[in-house]
């Protein structure tokens, strides 16, 4: 592992990026209209828009590093350029923590304004601080970086790729206990939901939303979010190989 | 094997370890850049490489010319350390191809131009040049040198996805120059260029030899071209037709010109198998 070649990394994907404003617009945008959506949406019920809300703060940011990691890292993949970064002297670290950098940075400004807009326009009633949902949002698009360099060992193609997203990502929308509490799920489900990262992501916005305290149970589902994203990083690092058929 | 620093053994050990070093470099009997013995790769039962055994000396240019699909982007593949399942004997500069070592020493350039589209030709150098090691300072000019020498100047701020073929191929090119290589491993790098590029690109590759000291095998499946190398590595089917120079490879087979010789090589080749079968 090397600072400069990791930083060298994120600074080369953020200039790659850079010059693709509309994917910056889109990627920063799209979360805080579709908040705006769901608060008309809740228009009779704003209590719900409390709860559903908080848990899409923290489920837009894995989604979107997902999708910007897979596609990223397969053109990566597919265009040579893997090849040649590890023909040369960069380690596997360098490129997974180089991504995680631009992208974390990435998702730290996306989940900024989405909690920004959320708290101060749309007065979503939350108990604890603000910067907690951002922790927890920030440590989900981590987990989305890593879910998408993971699968993207698996895809051939774009096309392959995102159809990875409905495989990956939605079980563990409908299972998060974004719909309905996980404990009230039929019990074969809810112990599948037990194992999925996103629950505890989810879980910890609830946390927030209704503890005014850090409880021990947001410190745990910080820990289990952060901890599988770690898991998964590595897991992506088994993909890349030096020497390929 | 780990060299420990000369300062560490005291002035004399020093003058000791130049005066060798010297000596060694006047008698010029320093290791072959590449070495390989019996060489094979095989891919999903399919040989791609057979036997290949053969040297290449420092400071030289040689071609490596065939047939498309007769092996040469494969072996170029081992000798940078991107071929798996490679067996049989391959030293790179002294060490085992593939050693973590070698990855800043060897300049590597695939067939199908290896950069970032949605970067700029300096952008693109810029970031090889960091994962290569050379040091912030260094960098701008030597990027610019690097540009340069491809002949790209007046494209460096413009983005690798606006240029043409060729000239995404030298922004490709460039990226091997970074970091002062002793060894470029070149696949086709002069495809699809016009024959003043061609020219400017072969007496770049002579100058890297002559100034640097640094080896150059350069692949290629168009035989005229051949004359520009000092030597020749001819392969067809895997397997190694003759390691020559060019006036040899002329001479033994009684032709004109390379393309000659290497159709020359084949039918006999080729007679020999079915005299075998």
């Amino acid at each position: 592992m090397n600072t400069t070649r990791t930083v060298a990394t994120a600074r080369r994907v953020l200039r790659q990026l850079s010059h693709d404003p509309r994917t910056i617009a889109l990627l920063l945008l799209v979360p805080v209209l579709l908040l705006v959506l769901l608060y008309y949406v809740f228009d009779a019920d704003p209590r719900a828009f409390d709860s559903i809300g908080a848990s899409l703060l923290g489920i837009f940011p894995l989604v979107t590093m997902f999708l910007v990691t897979s596609i990223a890292t397969l053109r990566e993949r597919t265009s040579g350029t893997l090849e040649r970064l590890l023909s040369m002297p960069l380690g596997k670290g360098d490129l997974i923590l180089g991504y995680a950098l631009a992208f974390g940075a990435l998702a730290a400004v996306q989940a900024s304004l989405a909690t920004g807009v959320a708290v101060w326009l749309l007065d979503i009633n939350i108990l604890g601080s603000p910067w907690l949902l951002l922790v927890v949002a920030l440590l989900d698009a981590l987990l989305g970086t890593a879910l998408g360099l993971f699968v993207s060992a698996f895809a051939a193609s774009e096309f392959q790729v995102v159809q990875f997203m409905p495989a990956i990502i939605f079980p563990q929308i409908l299972l998060c206990g974004l719909f309905v509490p996980r404990d009230t799920m039929q019990p074969v489900l809810e112990a599948v939901s037990n194992v999925l990262p996103m629950s505890y992501a989810v879980d910890g916005m609830t946390e927030v939303v209704s503890n005014a305290e850090v409880t021990g149970d947001f410190l745990r589902d910080l820990v289990i979010v952060a901890g599988s994203a770690l898991l998964v990083l590595g897991l992506g690092a088994i993909t890349l190989r030096r020497r390929t058929v | 094997m780990v060299r420990s620093h000369p300062r560490e053994r005291g002035l004399s050990c020093l003058t000791e370890w130049c005066v060798k070093s010297i000596i060694q470099h006047m008698m010029n009997n320093s290791p072959p850049a590449i070495r390989a013995r019996d060489l094979h790769v095989v891919r999903s039962g399919r040989t791609i490489l057979d036997n290949l055994s053969f040297d290449v000396a420092p400071g030289t240019v040689t071609g490596l010319l065939g047939p498309s699909g007769c092996g040469k982007s494969t072996l170029m593949r081992a000798l940078a350390g991107t071929q798996a399942r490679v067996t049989g004997r391959l030293e790179v500069l002294g060490e085992p191809a593939g050693t973590a070592s070698l990855r800043a020493r060897i300049g590597y350039v695939t067939q199908a131009p290896s950069v970032y589209l949605d970067l700029t030709a300096r952008q693109n150098l810029d970031y090889f040049a960091a994962v290569l090691g050379v040091p912030r300072r260094e960098r701008p000019a030597q990027v610019t040198q690097a540009l340069a020498d491809v002949d790209l100047t007046s494209h460096t701020d413009a983005l690798a996805g606006n240029l043409s073929g060729g000239q995404l191929g030298r922004v490709s090119l460039a990226v091997a120059l970074l970091g002062a290589p002793d060894l470029l491993v070149l696949d086709e790098p002069t495809v699809g260029l016009d024959p003043v590029l061609r020219r400017d690109l072969w007496n770049l590759f002579h100058r890297i030899a002559r100034e640097r000291g640094a080896t150059l095998l350069v692949s290629s499946h168009v035989m005229d071209e051949a004359d520009r190398c000092q030597r020749l590595l001819l392969m067809r089917a895997g397997r190694l037709l003759a390691d020559d120079t060019p006036e040899a490879l002329r001479a033994r087979t009684r032709t004109e010109t390379v393309e000659d010789a290497f159709l020359r090589l084949v039918d006999t080749a080729r007679a020999q198998e079915e005299t075998r079968a």
